[in-house]
C-alpha cells in the first residue's frame, strides 16, 4: 500500500487542525459554506472523531449570501451536530451598506473585513482556521500555514515565522492572533478530488441549472432576491448558468455551463483552463489586489 | 507524459488515474541570475498548469517587467509579492504545485542570496529531493557549495543540478563534464548519496521536460523524468515506528484516542509499544476510524494521522511518543543533546540562554550549555565561537528542563527535528538536528556502534617503511571507498565487480568487500538483526579502512538498509575518501557513470 498524494494532503491537513486545537485556547472555524469549507469542515469532523471538533464554526454573514447557500450551511450544521456562530456586523446593517450602492471595497470592507474583525474579538479567538489554499492566487504562494497578526490583525510579510519541519511555533502573546490553513498545499484539482472521493454534498449552485441572470459590467449576475434593483436597459433572463466560487450574489460572477453533475463540473474545470478567482469581482481592481487586502485584515 | 485531459475523455478514468499519484515534494535553489524562475516557469508551462488567464497576465507583464525584450518572460509565473517584483529579487519560499500523469508535485521555491539560507533550510525540511541551479557560465559556485551543504545537513538524499544556459555555451560538452565532476565531488565530500547533473536551457526547455537535440551526448534524463522516477520512501518497511502524541480524544468513558501523525514506521493492531519517555509498555488496541470512513484500519504508516487506542489504561499525553517496543529500535530518552543547527533570528544566539525547545509535540525549556563551532559553509572548515548569528551553520548543546524521546535526525527526521523559540519575542530562532542525546542509563539500550562515540583519530598505520606518498605514486591512485548499498537483487554485486574490472583494465588497485563473502567467513556469526547488519557493516568499515591506508580502493556491496550505520561507516572510514551510491535508487549511476566518477576522483 503506496499512500497517495491525497492521503498525504489529507494527513498534513489533520495534524494541522489537531496541532491548533491543541495549542490555543479559543480557536475557531471559519466556515464560508464553499467547496473548500466543506473539505475542511469534514477534514474537522475525521481528526477528532469520534468526539466532534473542539471548537466552534464561525459564519460571517454580510447579508448578501445567495438563499441557497443559507440554507446548505443550516442543513449541513444540523446534520453534523457542530456549533455553529454567525455574526453579521450589525452597524453595517443600520448604514445600509450593499454592494449595490456601496461598490464591492466599501461592501467587503464593512460586512467582511471588520465583520470579521469584530466576531474574532468579541469570540476572543486566538486562532481562526480558514480554508484559503496556496495555489488560489500568486501572492499566496508565498504565505505561511500558521499566519501570524498583530494586534490590529494585520499580516507583516516581513515579519513571518519561517516553518520548519511540522514543527509549528504557536507562540502569541496578549492579542495577537494566527490564522490557520490546513488546506494550503492542495490545488483546486485536490479539493475536487476529495470531494468526489468521499462523495461529500456541496451547494448545488455549482451545478448547472437554469437561474434568473442580468448581465452587468460583462458579469453575469444572478438575481437572488429583491434588493437586486435593475438598471435602465437591464432585463432579467433564464440561463442555465453554474458558480465556480461562492460569495456574495451580486459580486460573483456566473458561467454559462451544463454540467449538472460533479463529474461534469470536474470536466468543465479540467477543460477551462481560466483560473478560478478571475469569477471574483474583488481582484480585478489592480494587481496585487490581494496583498493589500491581506494586509488590511481580509481573510 | 503531462497529465492532460482530452475532451470526450472519461472523469472518472482521469480522477482514478490522478488519485493514485504519488506526491514528491521538492525544492528548487539558485543564485540570483541563474534561471530558477524560468525554470519553474518552464516545469509549470509545459506541463499544462499555467491557465489562460495567467499566461495572459504574463504577456501584459512582460512587456512591463520582462527580461526577454517584451517576449514570455516565464520567469514572471513564479513572481510573487509586490515588493519583489520591484526589486527583481524573491526573499522568500514559495510554493507552487504542478502534476504529471506519474506523480504530484509541490515545488518549494528558495530564494538564492546569502542571506537567506534560514530560507532555503525551511524549504528544505519538507522535501525529498533538491534541484541546485548552476549557470553553465560561471560554474559551480559558492552558492552551489552552500546548497548542497544545507541540503546534506537536512538530510535530502537526492541532489539535482541543472547545469542551465547550456545554449550560451554552445551545448558543449566539455563544459559540463568538468562542472559535473566539480559537482559530484562536492557532493560527495558532504555525504550526498545520488547526486546528479543535468544539461539544460530553461529559456529553451530543452532537457527540462523534454529532450531536445543538442545535447545528444547526455544519456541521461530530463529534469522531470528524473522527478518522475526518483525513489520516494515515506515509509521505509524496516524503519521504526514512532508516533508522537498530539492530542487525546475522550468523547466519552468508554473511549481514549491518541492521535498523531506518524513520523516513522508502521504500526498494526496488536503492536506491542512502549509510551516515551515514561517507557510504560502496552499494546495497540485499535488504529480506530469511523465506519463511514471504512471503518478501524489494520494497519497504517507514515505519514498518516491516526487515532490509537491501547490494551491499558496507561498514562500518555500530548508530548510523549509512541515507539515501537524491542531493545535497539526504541527511541532514546535524554535531556543533554548535541545539535546541529541554523541560526534564524535576528538576535545572535549567545550561549547560557533558555530557549524553547519544540521536539515533536513536546516543548520545553532549554538551555544552550555551550557552542561548539560554527561551519563555514564554504570550506567546510570549523571554527570555534561562543555565539551564532543569522544565517550561521553550527553545532551546540543543548539541556532540556525535561526529558525527551528522540531519534539521532539522520536515523528518524521526525523524532530528530527540532525548533527553538525565543522566549521573549516569540521568534522562530533556529532549525535543530539532534546528533546524539546523553541517554540515561535506563534507556541507553542501543550499545551498539551507532550509538558509540565517533572515532576521532584515524588508527595510526603503524610500523610501516612505506609512506603514504610512495604508495600513491606505486599505485598511480588516491585511495577510496565505494559504498554500493541497497536490498537484495538492486544490482549492487554485479556493478560492484563490473566496476572493479573497469579499474582494474585502467591499472588500479582495488579490492572488492562483498557482504555475502564477509557473511561466509569474518561475519559467520551474525544474522539479520539491525544491530547485526550494522556490525557487519562496521567489521567491512574496518577493514576497508586498512586497506585504504595501504593505498587501495575499494568496493563495498553491502545491504546497509540503516542511514545512521552507513554514516557512521562515512565516519568511521573518513568522509573525504568515502562515498555511496544508492543501487535500489532508480536514478543512481550506472557502471559507466559510476567508473567515470571513481576514476575522475583517485586518478
Amino acid at each position: 500500500m503506496q499512500l497517495t498524494h491525497l492521503d498525504i494532503l489529507e494527513a498534513e491537513a489533520i495534524h494541522i487542525l489537531r496541532e491548533t486545537a491543541a495549542s490555543f485556547e479559543r480557536p475557531v472555524l471559519m466556515y464560508s459554506i464553499g467547496k473548500d469549507s466543506t473539505v475542511l469542515l469534514h477534514l474537522a469532523m475525521k481528526a477528532f472523531w469520534p468526539a466532534k471538533p473542539p471548537f466552534p464554526l464561525l459564519h460571517v454573514d454580510t447579508t448578501w449570501k445567495f438563499r441557497e447557500m443559507i440554507a446548505f450551511r443550516d442543513a449541513a450544521v444540523a446534520k453534523l451536530g457542530v456549533d455553529l456562530r454567525v455574526h453579521i456586523n450589525q452597524e453595517g446593517v443600520r448604514q445600509g451598506i450593499s454592494p449595490l450602492t456601496h461598490g464591492s471595497k466599501v461592501h467587503t470592507d464593512v460586512m467582511k473585513t471588520q465583520a470579521l474583525r469584530q466576531a474574532l474579538e468579541s469570540g476572543k479567538h486566538d486562532a481562526a482556521i480558514g480554508g484559503a489554499r496556496r495555489d488560489e492566487e500568486k501572492s499566496r504562494a508565498k504565505e505561511r500555514i500558521f499566519i501570524f497578526r498583530d494586534r490590529n490583525h494585520r499580516w507583516d510579510p516581513k515579519n513571518q515565522r519561517p516553518e520548519l519541519w511540522n514543527l509549528y511555533n504557536t507562540r502569541l502573546n496578549e492579542g495577537e492572533s494566527i490564522r490557520v490553513f490546513p488546506l494550503s498545499n492542495w490545488t483546486e484539482l485536490d479539493v475536487w478530488l476529495y470531494i468526489h472521493r468521499h462523495n461529500l454534498p456541496v451547494v448545488p449552485l455549482y451545478f448547472a441549472k437554469p437561474r434568473p441572470i442580468v448581465e452587468r459590467n460583462g458579469m453575469l449576475i444572478m438575481r437572488d432576491d429583491d434588493r437586486f434593483v435593475l438598471k435602465p436597459g437591464e432585463k432579467v433572463v433564464e440561463r442555465k448558468v453554474r458558480f465556480r466560487t461562492l460569495g456574495c450574489y451580486p459580486l460573483s460572477g456566473a458561467v454559462e455551463s451544463d454540467a449538472d453533475t460533479l463529474e461534469k463540473v470536474i470536466e468543465e474545470m479540467l477543460l477551462a483552463h481560466t483560473s478560478e478567482r478571475q469569477g471574483r469581482l474583488i481582484d480585478h481592481d489592480q494587481s496585487g489586489s490581494m496583498e493589500e487586502k491581506k494586509r488590511e485584515g481580509y481573510f | 507524459m503531462t497529465l492532460s485531459f482530452t475532451p470526450g475523455g472519461s472523469v472518472s478514468e482521469y480522477l482514478h488515474r490522478y488519485e493514485r499519484n504519488e506526491l514528491l515534494r521538492f525544492l528548487t535553489c539558485g543564485s540570483v541570475d541563474d534561471g530558477k524562475s524560468t525554470l519553474i516557469g518552464r516545469l509549470l508551462h509545459d506541463t499544462g498548469r499555467l491557465y489562460d488567464d495567467h499566461l495572459k497576465a504574463i504577456e501584459n507583464e512582460s512587456k512591463v517587467h520582462g527580461t526577454q525584450g517584451g517576449a514570455l518572460d516565464l520567469a514572471l509565473v513564479v513572481d510573487g509579492l509586490k515588493a519583489e517584483r520591484e526589486q527583481g529579487i524573491t526573499i522568500d519560499v514559495a510554493y507552487r504545485y504542478f502534476a504529471t500523469a506519474h506523480r504530484s508535485f509541490i515545488i518549494a521555491d528558495c530564494p538564492g542570496h546569502e542571506q537567506y539560507t534560514r530560507n532555503m533550510a525551511t524549504g528544505a525540511s519538507h522535501c525529498q529531493l533538491a534541484i541546485t541551479l548552476i549557470d553553465a557560465r560561471s560554474g559551480v559556485t559558492t552558492q552551489t557549495r552552500r546548497h548542497a551543504f544545507i541540503a546534506s545537513l537536512l538530510g535530502i538524499c537526492h541532489v539535482v543540478a541543472a547545469v542551465n544556459k547550456m545554449d550560451l555555451v554552445a551545448w558543449g560538452e566539455g563544459r559540463f563534464r568538468e562542472i559535473e565532476s566539480e559537482f559530484l565531488d562536492y557532493c560527495v565530500k558532504v555525504g550526498i548519496a545520488g547526486p546528479i547533473a543535468v544539461p539544460v536551457s530553461a529559456l529553451t526547455g530543452e532537457n527540462v521536460v523534454t529532450r531536445g537535440t543538442n545535447a545528444a551526448w547526455y544519456s541521461g534524463a530530463p529534469i522531470l523524468e528524473l522527478l518522475e522516477k526518483v525513489r520516494v520512501d515515506h515509509a521505509s518497511p524496516v524503519a521504526p515506528f514512532r508516533m508522537p502524541v498530539q492530542y487525546v480524544i475522550r468523547p466519552s468513558l468508554d473511549f481514549r484516542g491518541f492521535a498523531g501523525t506518524i513520523a516513522s514506521g508502521t504500526v498494526k493492531a496488536g503492536d506491542r509499544v512502549r509510551i516515551m519517555p515514561s517507557g510504560r509498555e502496552t499494546r495497540v488496541r485499535r488504529i480506530a476510524r469511523s465506519t463511514e470512513d471504512g471503518g478501524d484500519l489494520s494497519l497504517a504508516r507514515a505519514p498518516q494521522s491516526v487515532v490509537i487506542t491501547f490494551e491499558d489504561e496507561v498514562d500518555c499525553s500530548r508530548g510523549d511518543v509512541v515507539s515501537c517496543f524491542g531493545g535497539s529500535t526504541e527511541t532514546l530518552v535524554a535531556q543533554k543533546f548535541e545539535c546541529d543547527l541554523v541560526w534564524m533570528d535576528e538576535t545572535p544566539l549567545t550561549a547560557g540562554k533558555t530557549y524553547l525547545l519544540k521536539c515533536g509535540t513536546r516543548t520545553t525549556p532549554a538551555r544552550i550549555t555551550r557552542v561548539r563551532h560554527c561551519v563555514n559553509v564554504d570550506t567546510l572548515e570549523t571554527q570555534q565561537t561562543d555565539a551564532l548569528a543569522l544565517n550561521d551553520i553550527g553545532r551546540i548543546e543543548i539541556e532540556t528542563e525535561q526529558p525527551i524521546a528522540f531519534d539521532p535526525y539522520r536515523r528518524i527526521h521526525g523524532t530528530g527535528s527540532v525548533i527553538l523559540i525565543d522566549r521573549m519575542t516569540n521568534a522562530t530562532s533556529a532549525a535543530g538536528m539532534i546528533r546524539t542525546g546523553d541517554a540515561s542509563d535506563a534507556h541507553a539500550r542501543r550499545a551498539h556502534w551507532e550509538t558509540a562515540a565517533a572515532p576521532t583519530l584515524r588508527a595510526p598505520v603503524g610500523q610501516s617503511l612505506v609512506s603514504t606518498a610512495a604508495r600513491e605514486e606505486r599505485w598511480k591512485q588516491k585511495p577510496l571507498a565505494i559504498l554500493l548499498y541497497g536490498s537484495s537483487g538492486s544490482g549492487k554485486t554485479t556493478r560492484a565487480f563490473e566496476l572493479e574490472r573497469g579499474l582494474w583494465e585502467k591499472g588500479h588497485a582495488v579490492v572488492v568487500l562483498d557482504g555475502q563473502m564477509l557473511r561466509a567467513g569474518l561475519s559467520r556469526d551474525l544474522a539479520f538483526t539491525e544491530e547485526e547488519r550494522s556490525e557487519n557493516l562496521r567489521r567491512a568499515s574496518e577493514t576497508a579502512r586498512i586497506l585504504l591506508d595501504q593505498g587501495f580502493v575499494v568496493i563495498l556491496s553491502m545491504v546497509a538498509p540503516h542511514a545512521e550505520a552507513r554514516w557512521r561507516a562515512s565516519d568511521l572510514i573518513g568522509s573525504e575518501r568515502f562515498m555511496m551510491i544508492d543501487c535500489s535508487d532508480n536514478n543512481s549511476p550506472d557502471t559507466a557513470a559510476l567508473l567515470r566518477m571513481v576514476t575522475a576522483k583517485i586518478g
